[in-house]
């Protein structure tokens, strides 16, 4: 069970004058199970990419597989794929449009046809999994918090019980508390569920934190494709594509290059606290 | 007076259900007291609902007012006939770089708010391209805005406000959408407007790291301000911060987490070589 892209090249406005390569020779296996992380500086092809996951795009030459068949094959079931791989756009409560939270959130497993009954146990269990309380369910989505929109929105996509769970940037001007619930939750929602996770993020801090292997896009390329401590110990070539290291990473290297004995590939404030009082002798 | 002054501030919006019927009243902004400098480079942060962005707002006249007052260079805000003064001295710029940029080339985009001021052309031209230069987007004055990236597109916006040459600059979450580079590229361009033309700075943010070089940060919770101070004042309060649903930088919050272990290490670090040095390496 896996999705897997085989050469994919996908070229914009092909045979024009404007053929803009968004993806080049793309390789990529996604097993189940894993917590992704896929950067890239604006216009390197994230969002081209993961939009060929659940067959929105269609590659310009190569293929994409997901549980071994071939997606763009004539006959596959594209509807049930977009069920089981679920993508959770930008800014996704401007998508919110029923008139409660409850109704919201019922509108996509209800397409998929399922009796009312499960449509409604979907539905609770997809707002429970993003924590929304049960005396939310029938105010109307838009009187609710930045944070509580997004979380119904997501909800919207779990109901759907996909199998692979792509997020574009679900941050994205939510409040530093607001960012960690989020996160904490779907963290939380993997380890329980087991479900394929992709985040597509711009801040390090964040990926360095929650996923298990970064992607990093760059003109169309996958540039890495590693764990994050292998990933970040390239924070120079990371900066020349527009991108960064954690600031923690950037902090480790500076106490290092002032003699103080501390590994430079660590990630997260736990592990450079730890590191630093071993180097004092604590 | 200061550039920007607000006195008891109260703006409040009127909820109605789907009918039209209303169901309550909001009190966005609660008595809201503040004074900026000419010069000055001011922070304001807050969590998602405090009020920060109503606050805003109100700085260039696209609020009034439900109490209080609110003067932009010695003008009141309420009086009708101040508006285009007071947008012209005060200018914004909001988060979303697709949603207000208008113009088919760089430069034209520039011009579009000094001309609409009734500039003659040969000075239109010559602020198109000061205000380029000030955010490091000359090069691309015949560029089509669509081809840039959204820090350069931001940069852009930035230059078409200060062609109004305006006192002072309201950002309101301008790299929330943005990635490190572009984040970094903006807000340098802000830092270079502060410290070299003096142009008034009002930057509202969730990344804490971005206004490590403000002069004045204001906190806001629930429409009120919570907290107030430099910096590093603020960040010393790191508990405080967290439970307002805000956070620190990563270094701060690091030398916080080494001091509550044990060494000796002074509250409110802001960057990498006060921590180095107060490690005394």
């Amino acid at each position: 069970m896996s999705i897997i892209l085989d050469h994919v090249n996908h070229i914009y406005e092909e045979d024009t004058a404007m053929a803009f390569p968004a993806l080049v020779d793309v390789n990529l296996v996604i097993p189940d199970g894993q917590f992704i992380g896929l950067i890239g500086h604006t216009g390197s092809g994230k969002s081209t990419l993961v939009q060929h996951l659940n067959g929105l795009i269609k590659p310009t030459s190569g293929s994409v597989y997901y549980n071994g068949a071939d997606i763009h094959e004539d006959g596959y079931n594209k509807k049930e794929l977009r069920s089981k791989v679920g993508l959770v756009f930008q800014y996704p409560e401007h998508q919110l449009f029923e008139i409660d939270v409850f109704s919201d959130v019922c509108f996509g497993p209800k397409n998929l046809g399922l009796e009312k009954k499960d449509v409604e146990l979907r539905a609770y269990a997809a707002l429970k999994q993003v924590g929304i309380a049960d005396e939310y369910f029938y105010q109307s989505p838009f009187d609710l918090s930045g944070g509580q929109k997004r979380r119904v929105a997501i909800a919207g996509v779990l109901a759907m019980k996909p199998e692979v769970l792509i997020l574009d940037e679900p941050t994205a001007g939510l409040d530093p508390k607001g960012r960690d619930e989020i996160l904490e939750q779907i963290a939380k929602l993997r380890k329980e569920t087991g479900m394929t996770v992709i985040l597509v993020s711009h801040s390090m801090e964040d990926v360095a934190k929650y996923v298990d292997r970064i992607i990093v896009m760059n003109k169309g390329k996958i540039m890495y494709d590693d764990v994050p401590k292998e990933v970040f110990r390239h924070y120079k070539e990371l900066e020349e594509v527009g991108l960064a290291a954690p600031q923690i990473t950037y902090i480790m290297q500076e106490l290092r290059a002032r003699g103080l004995r501390v590994d430079t590939d660590i990630t997260s404030v736990e592990e450079a606290k730890k590191a630093i009082l071993q180097a004092m002798g604590r | 007076m200061g550039i920007v002054k607000t006195k008891d501030l109260v703006f409040e919006y009127i909820r109605r259900d789907e009918e039209g019927n209303v169901e309550g009243i909001t009190r966005a902004v609660d008595e809201v007291t503040l004074d900026i400098e000419q010069g000055d480079f001011v922070a304001i942060l807050g969590h998602n609902g405090s009020g920060k962005s109503t606050l805003a707002k109100h700085i260039n006249a696209i609020l009034y007012p439900t109490e209080g007052t609110v003067w932009v260079d010695g003008m009141d805000t309420a009086k009708d006939e101040h508006l285009w003064d007071i947008r012209q001295k005060a200018g914004m710029v909001f988060q979303n770089p697709d949603n207000q940029i208008i113009g088919q080339v760089v430069e034209e985009d520039v011009g579009f708010g000094p001309e609409n001021l009734g500039v003659p052309t040969q000075e239109i031209w010559e602020r198109v391209e000061e205000s380029l230069k000030a955010v490091g987007m000359y090069e691309f004055r015949k560029h089509s805005p669509n081809k840039l990236s959204g820090g350069q597109k931001q940069r852009v916006s930035i230059a078409g406000v200060i062609a109004m040459h305006p006192k002072c600059i309201v950002l309101d979450e301008p790299t929330a959408m943005l990635d490190p580079n572009g984040r970094k590229e903006v807000i340098r361009a802000v830092r270079a407007l502060n410290d070299v033309e003096n142009i008034t700075v009002i930057l509202i943010t969730h990344y804490m790291e971005e206004i490590v070089h403000a002069n004045k940060v204001f906190v806001m919770d629930n429409g009120k301000v919570a907290m107030q101070g430099t910096p590093r004042e603020i960040f010393s309060q790191v508990e405080k911060l967290k439970s307002l649903r805000l956070d620190v930088p990563q270094v701060t919050l690091l030398a916080h987490e080494l001091r509550k272990s044990g060494l000796e290490l002074p509250e409110g670090i802001l960057t990498k070589e006060e921590l180095v040095k107060a490690l005394g390496l």
